[in-house]
Formats: structure tokens, sequence, C-alpha cells
């Protein structure tokens, strides 16, 4: 396991999730500022950001001192001069969920977090532009969430009677 | 819909109101604000301060001097159904925003009702160009939550098919971006080669584009016999092709005034966008999975991986073409060094067993009842694994909750990132350049909008 970032946020829980990745479990509050630190520490990429809708499994395994909530973003950074990968989750919420956008960082992350925003309702505060992008604007709920049932829709067209 | 009492000038309205996105879409100078246009003109970078010179931008056109219009989602050079809006400003792009999900099918939705077994026939489809790569993407997160290893014969046989299947998506892509650039007999000439690893494809998997070849385990079947002979011919005429399109295009004034020099992208600003890929190793960075955080048996075998140095759109084309050498490479050794052994792993939890077994022991017949009907379990924990697609880097985020199903199933799609600099290499572009900056950045929009 790696070592955090010098300038890491104070009291940020870490764990070995699964070989060769650093998990880290920041709050909320500590969520922007370690990024930052991961970025000052060569993680030039932010690969890849998704949300997770944990409403089936609030009491989860995770490590002491983290309470799961029904929310997750789960954050994948990249250090190509070090070739590390470092994981980072963090509780999102479990009622309309808000989280800082990472978008002044990692300016990539902008039609991520747009998708996260789109399939799971999350609020990121400070994104530019943070309107759906897969789903049409007019659609009502965010499929990907847990109690949004499959099939809940069956096909949509615009003018299209639906169920709704 | 369309009544035919309504005039024309109405109908416009209406044709708008229809396909309106809303806030998805570009807005016009007159209701977006100086911040937010300062941020667009620096592309969709919409970060302060990193690319935009203030100097740069003129804050003072009016909406009557510039023009928004759409491009797509039916234009054929879009690859499919992406929507581009373009803010001209006569032949000039100022400002430009992808509009995507068209083709959203909610597959990461479906990958949560579907089970693992099943898995590998959903993914495949999303980038239909690439299945092998999907497949591997997702078999190998399963594996590595089952922490189960995969036969040595199965890790050869993976790596065989990525490389032809690369060498198939990159022909592909030479094929339709001669065809946007009008060199049309290109097109033909891509699709009659690819057409050989189809071939070998449907030889051994028994289909031609969404395989299900690579699951959970190893793969689906064994290499067909004489497959050596196959595949030595693809090679043999595919690397002797690549000079035909070397000297077709890569000299050719036409295609070089279309390509050299346009639509550059920095090192830097590629690394901020996420960006990967052929388009990231353009701008110089030697970045490709393979060999920096190699999986398979990427370690084992010789290859080079291809940079450019300037990322404009002829550095794209030269990596492509050059990568299609560097899999012959792969896929030669792969020949050579193919050892013999299971091509599955043995588990009776995770591989089905073989026909025959069923009809003489009970206990096959149960292993195979239960896999097809409930699939086998996974036990609790969520991984990341990410490989190297022709695209560039496909991650699979799996969350498994113990149960036969993935809790949630993440595809970190390279085209989906990519395309975020579109707007970036389009800008102070012509309309046409716009053409070849969508077919060098290549997007899948399967594997876009999943």
């Amino acid at each position: 396991m790696i070592p955090l970032p010098l300038t890491a946020p104070p009291g940020v829980v870490t764990s070995d999730v699964l070989a060769s990745d650093l998990g880290c479990f920041p709050t909320l509050e500590q969520y922007f500022g370690l990024i930052a630190a991961f970025k000052a520490e060569d993680f030039e990429m932010c690969v890849d950001l998704c949300g997770v809708d944990y409403l089936e499994h609030l009491d989860r395994p995770l490590p002491e001192g983290v309470s799961g909530t029904r929310f997750e973003i789960v954050v994948n950074l990249l250090s190509l001069s070090k070739k590390l990968r470092v994981r980072v989750r963090v509780q999102a919420g479990n009622e309309d969920p808000e989280v800082p956008s990472l978008f002044t960082l990692y300016p990539g992350t902008e039609a991520m977090e747009r998708e996260a925003f789109d399939l799971f309702g999350v609020i990121f505060t400070g994104h530019p532009d943070l309107t759906r992008i897969l789903m049409p604007e007019d659609w009502e709920g965010h499929p990907l969430r847990k109690d949004y049932a499959v099939g809940k829709v069956p096909v949509q067209f615009k003018d299209t009677p639906g169920p709704r | 819909m369309s009544d035919p009492t309504i005039r024309v000038a109405d109908r416009i309205d209406l044709l708008a109101a229809e396909t309106s996105e809303g806030a998805q879409g570009l807005q016009s100078r007159s209701v977006t604000n100086t911040d937010e246009l300062g941020r667009e003109f620096g592309a969709v970078l919409r970060q302060s301060d990193l690319t935009l010179d203030p100097n740069d931008v003129d804050f003072d056109r009016r909406d009557d001097e510039t023009m928004i219009i759409n491009m797509g989602p039916a234009h054929p050079s879009t690859h499919g159904v992406l929507r581009l809006m373009l803010e001209l400003d006569g032949e000039f792009v100022l400002r430009t925003k992808p509009i995507i999900g068209y083709l959203h099918t909610g597959m990461e939705k479906t990958g949560e009702v579907l089970s693992y077994v099943q898995g590998g026939t959903n993914v495949t489809r999303m980038d239909y160009l690439s299945p092998i790569a999907n497949e591997l993407g997702y078999s190998m997160a399963v594996e590595k939550l089952l922490s189960i290893e995969v036969p040595e014969r199965a890790v050869w046989i993976r790596m065989l098919m990525a490389e032809l299947n690369r060498i198939a998506s990159h022909l592909v892509w030479m094929a339709t971006n001669g065809m946007d650039l009008g060199a049309t007999s290109m097109m033909i000439y891509g699709f009659r080669e690819r057409e050989l690893i189809l071939a070998f494809f449907e030889k051994t998997a028994g289909l031609r584009l969404n395989l299900n070849y690579v699951r959970p385990g190893g793969v689906a079947a064994d290499l067909p016999d004489g497959w050596e002979d196959d595949v030595l011919v693809i090679c043999d005429t595919i690397y002797e092709r690549t000079f035909e399109y070397d000297e077709l295009l890569t000299g050719q004034p036409i295609f070089r005034g279309r390509m050299v020099g346009v639509a550059p992208i920095s090192a830097e600003e590629a690394l901020a966008l996420g960006v990967t890929g052929p388009l990231l190793r353009s701008t110089g960075v030697p970045w490709d999975l393979r060999r920096s955080m190699p999986y398979l048996a990427y370690d084992q075998v010789e290859f080079d991986v291809i940079v450019g140095t300037y990322g404009d759109n002829f550095d794209r084309y030269a990596i492509r073409l050059n990568e299609i050498r560097e899999s012959v490479r792969i896929v030669r050794q792969c020949l050579e060094k193919m050892p013999s052994g299971d091509y599955r792993s043995q588990d009776p939890k995770i591989t089905p067993p073989p026909r025959a077994r069923i009809d003489e022991s009970m206990e096959a017949l149960i292993h195979h009842f239960k896999l097809f009907t409930e699939g086998f379990h996974v036990p609790v924990g969520e991984v990341y694994s990410a490989i190297e697609s022709p695209r560039g880097e496909l991650g699979c985020y799996l969350v498994s909750d113990g149960g036969p199903k993935p809790y949630r199933l993440h595809v970190r799609a390279p085209s989906f990132v990519n395309l975020q600099a579109v707007p970036l290499l389009m800008r102070g572009g012509s309309v046409s350049d716009a053409i070849t900056v969508i077919s060098t950045v290549d997007p899948i929009m399967g594997e876009v909008d999943r």
C-alpha cells in the first residue's frame, strides 16, 4: 500500500481494497482536498468517475470509521509517471447527494460528472454545465438508481403517451 | 405528425422544437454569459486558466454574425449518431458541443439484471468494432473478483484474438477515414482486409461481430484445426497491404494537406481531458497499458509503442497504421509461442461441463443446470480493471454483492472520454477539418452512449 500524499487532509481512511489499488475513503469535506493532493503528487489523469447506488446494501462492509451512505462516487486516478492507480470512494449521502465537482482539477471529468448526474441524480457543485448527457432533457428520474425499475418505460419517443 | 396545412415557416419552428436538446445543446451567444462563453472558447476545457487567452476571444460578436448549425445525428461522417452543434463564422468553427445519447440503451442497467455468465453478451455490444476488448475487460474484472487463474493457453488465445481485433478495428478506421477524406478506394480495401479477420473469428467463435468469445474463466472454444495457417495468411496479407495503404495515402498530397498540422492537441491538454489511446500517444506521451501496466502476457512479447510528435491528424493516422504492423508482430509471436493445454479454467463452478459429460455424470448435469439458470456467485467486493482497447483505456468497474449478478457494472469507455477533445480540436478549423477531426478521434457511438 502506498502512503497518502503529505498534503492530503488529515484523517483520511485508507484500505487495500483489492490488489494494487489504494482505496481512500474521504469524507465529503476531505474529498476535494484529497484529490487535489493526489494531483500535486503526479496523478496526472482522472481516468474514471462513476456513481454507485447502494440502496440495498447500506450496511456493506467498509473500513472502520466510514459509515456507508446510499450513494457513492468512485473516482479512479492514474499516475503515468509512477504507474499507479488510486481509487477514491466518497460517501455522497442518502437523499439529494451533493459532491464538489473535480472540474477545476481535472477538466476531463466534465462528461463523467454529467453522466453521474444524469443516471444517479448526484449534484456536482461547481460544475460549469450540469445537464443531462445520455438521457433526453425532459426525462424524469435517474435510471441507474436501484429504485428505478428495469423496463419501467417501454419505449420512449416524444409524443408517445407513456405510463408516466 | 406533420400537418400539411401548416405553413413552411411554422414547420421550421415545429422542427426546431421537436429536435431541441434544451440545455444540453449549444446556446446562442445572447443567452450565454461572458464567463461561460470564455470557457467554451477554451473549448470544453472549460477551465478558466488552462488554455484561455483573453486576447484570443472576441466577445463582441452579435448573434446574427455567427450561425449555429447542426451536424448529425444522421450525418454520414459522424460515424453513427453523434450530433455536433457548431457555431460557425462563415466556414470557420468557433464553438462546438457534442450532443450524445442517441444510442443510449441502458447497457449498464441491463448489466445489473444479467448474470456473470450472460454479461459477456451485453458488454460485447458496447464497442462494436472491438468486441474482444470489451469482453476481455469485463472477464478480467470478474476473474479478479473471483481470484482465479486463467490457463496459459487461454491467456495467449485472448492475446491473439485481441490483437487480431485491434487490426480489424484499425482497418475499419483506415477505411472510414479514407471515405471521409474522399479516398473512397480505401473504404473498399479496409473492409476487404477486415473480412479476412472476421472470417477467422467466425471460424473460431461462430460469430463475426459480437463474439462473446472471451468469457470469465477462459475463452468459449479452442482455436480451430489449422488455425496457424489462417493466422499466417492474415499476417502476411495485411502486413503487405499496409505498405499499399502507405502508397495510397501517406505520401498523397491531398491527403497530407488535410491531415498534416490539422487539429493539433498538446500533451497537457490531452492529459487534463483524460484522453487515452492513439489520441494521447499522438502527443508524444508513450502511454500504452500493454507496455506500461502489462496484463495477459504482453510482457512476454516484443512490440513497439508508437508515439507521435505534434498531436495532429496525421500523427493519429500514422500511429494507427503502424499499430496494425505492431499488432501483426504480436500475432506472429502468439503463433510461435502458443502453449498447449486447456483453453478455459477447469473449475466446474465457473466453466460449464462439456456437452458429452452431461449424459454421463449427474454432477456435470447439476453444474450445467446451475450455471445456466442461476450462474456462479462472485465474492463481495469491487474492482477496476483496465485494458488497452484500440481506442484507449477500457476500464471495467464492477461491484459485487456476493450474488450471481453484478450489483453495478460500469464501463469506462475510451470513446466517451476522448469525445471531450473534439471541441478543442475543432476550434478555429474549417468545417471540412471538422470532418477529419471526428474521424481521427474515432468515437464509437455504441460505446459512448452505452
